[in-house]
């Protein structure tokens, strides 16, 4: 059998992801989080690798959960649904996690795309949310980062007609902030990946943290918190050789301590 | 059995697509729809497949929407037009627009409501002398669609646009030419003939860069002058890559005639 999700690399510090259930395009089912998940666990543990892309084919980054799984499960079955557990450890993903969207982007595919850091699109892509149309709702987030990310009017109408809108809009919104041509989407985000993973490892956890407590703290815990990590970094020799590099105008070296 | 109301004959890369209601000047209607979705669905699906030649049968190229389809009784309620345009004729012209390769029209006849801003959508389009268009909605009450009111302003400028789609008078094949609206005019019964010969060229021809044009054409619309600069950038990125790229730098270079092969 086919595996059902591929990884590659790190190739200079990235690590590419992609969903491989073309039959399916690329829904995602239980055993597919599962392999997700799993490849976190690498990545993260894995020193030489710095950032992960996730990405699916060019007609579907991954278009929704898998409904017969789903429709097997009554509220019992919910309750105790062994995906919530894969949703929460990529969550916890600790390094940047750049999402390359081609194609349909809806429902849980979605839903794990805007768990993304940076997520940039082909100008084919669709996002949307269209449980509603099954007599469901989002149930991995879709409702909550949604409207972080677009606002609330445009949240709502997705995820009440699910109807969905096209990269343009997304880029408009703010839910994505980049678009190229489909064939390139995956070069560019593995080029974006490799800029990250060139610079301090432990400056871009701190400031990939702080940017992502922006979305559940208030200003004054938020900025706190940026303050806290900002004199962390004092103690660092990266930030050492960032500094020094800069001034004496030359290519800066980081080790991650 | 089904009346084939859309023919397509696919021989050496060249995918021919006749509109074939002769006696109704080949105007749609549903079943004729269907036809032809299916007929640029397989286009696009047949990787031999190197340009696409679209005519009509008999005297016209297409008289548009066959209003038979349409009349409205006294006091039933009215049809709700958008749907048709939704379901049909909007994914027809995003279908040929978005096909990877060059839309040959020969428009052989009238080209009326419908089927003159199809002749339009297509990329490079030929008439008939005797031919002409007809933006004839404004005639019923309706407006231009299938694009219409988007094409003919960057076609031939807003002076025009409006007088033809205000006044929905008949424009020549040659006016049109003169306009700027469709490639070349040519006498009838050289229509045929001329409409194969450039099949054939484009049937040879770098058919993946071709295509790339042509997105980049259809992106200008909605970009600024940078935003089309990137676009130009990442297209010739990938047209770079292509293998025809390579054949054509390489018989530059030998001084021979590049064999491409669409790749």
């Amino acid at each position: 059998m086919p595996q059902i999700l591929l990884s590659e690399g790190p190739t200079n510090g990235v690590r590419l992801l992609t969903l491989n259930r073309p039959e399916a395009l690329n829904a995602l089912n239980t055993a597919l989080l599962e392999a997700l998940s799993e490849q976190l666990d690498i990545a993260e543990t894995d020193p030489e690798t710095k950032a992960v892309v996730i990405t699916g084919s060019e007609r579907a980054f991954a278009a929704g959960a898998d409904i017969n799984e789903m429709a097997s499960r009554d509220v019992v079955g919910m309750l105790e649904d062994p995906r919530v557990q894969h949703w929460a450890r990529i969550d916890r993903f600790v390094k940047p996690l750049i999402i390359a969207v081609n194609g349909f982007c809806l429902g849980g595919g979605c839903e794990l795309a805007m768990r993304g850091d940076i997520l940039i699109a082909g100008t084919n892509a669709q996002f949307g949310q269209p449980e509603i149309n099954l007599g469901i709702m989002p149930g991995a987030g879709g409702t909550q980062r949604l409207v972080r990310a677009v606002g609330q009017s445009l949240a709502m109408q997705m995820v009440l007609t699910g109807e969905a809108i096209g990269a343009q809009r997304a880029l408009a919104a703010g839910l994505i902030t980049e678009i190229c041509q489909p064939e390139l989407t995956v070069e560019r985000a593995m080029a974006i990946a490799i800029t990250i993973a060139s610079k301090g490892p432990i400056a871009v956890q701190l400031a990939r943290e702080s940017v992502r407590r922006a979305g559940d703290m208030n200003l004054a815990d938020g900025l706190r918190f940026e303050r806290h990590a900002f004199t962390i970094l004092a103690a660092t020799d990266d930030r050492r050789e960032g500094l020094d590099a800069f001034r004496n105008k030359r290519k800066p070296e980081f080790h991650g301590r | 059995m089904t009346e084939q109301s859309v023919l397509l004959d696919i021989d050496q890369g060249i995918a021919k697509v006749t509109l074939n209601r002769p006696d109704s000047l080949n105007s749609f209607n549903v079943e004729m729809h269907k036809q032809m979705r299916a007929a640029l669905k397989s286009i696009r699906n047949d990787a031999s497949v190197r340009v696409m030649l679209l005519t009509g049968n008999g005297r016209g190229f297409c008289a548009g929407q066959d209003l038979s389809d349409r009349a409205v009784k006294p006091g039933a309620q009215t049809p709700d037009l958008g749907i048709s345009i939704e379901q049909y004729y909007n994914p027809l012209l995003q279908a040929l627009r978005d096909l990877p390769m060059p839309v040959i029209c020969a428009v052989n006849g009238v080209a009326a409501g419908a089927g003159a801003n199809i002749a339009l959508a297509c990329d490079i389009t030929l008439a008939a002398r005797s031919a002409n268009f007809v933006q004839a909605f404004c005639k019923i009450g309706l407006i231009p669609d299938c694009g219409g009111t988007w094409t003919l302003p960057r076609a031939v400028g807003m002076a025009r646009a409006k007088g033809l789609a205000l006044l929905g008078d008949k424009l020549s094949a040659e006016k049109a030419e003169q306009w700027g609206m469709i490639w070349q005019c040519v006498e009838d019964d050289a229509l045929q003939d001329e409409a194969m010969k450039l099949a054939r060229h484009f049937a040879t021809q770098p058919t993946k860069g071709l295509a790339m044009i042509k997105r980049a054409l259809h992106a200008s619309a909605n970009n600024t002058f940078e935003e089309q600069a990137l676009v130009e950038r990442d297209l010739q990125r990938l047209a770079g890559r292509s293998d025809d790229y390579r054949e054509g730098v390489s018989a530059f270079m030998e001084k021979r005639t590049p064999k491409f092969t669409g790749k």
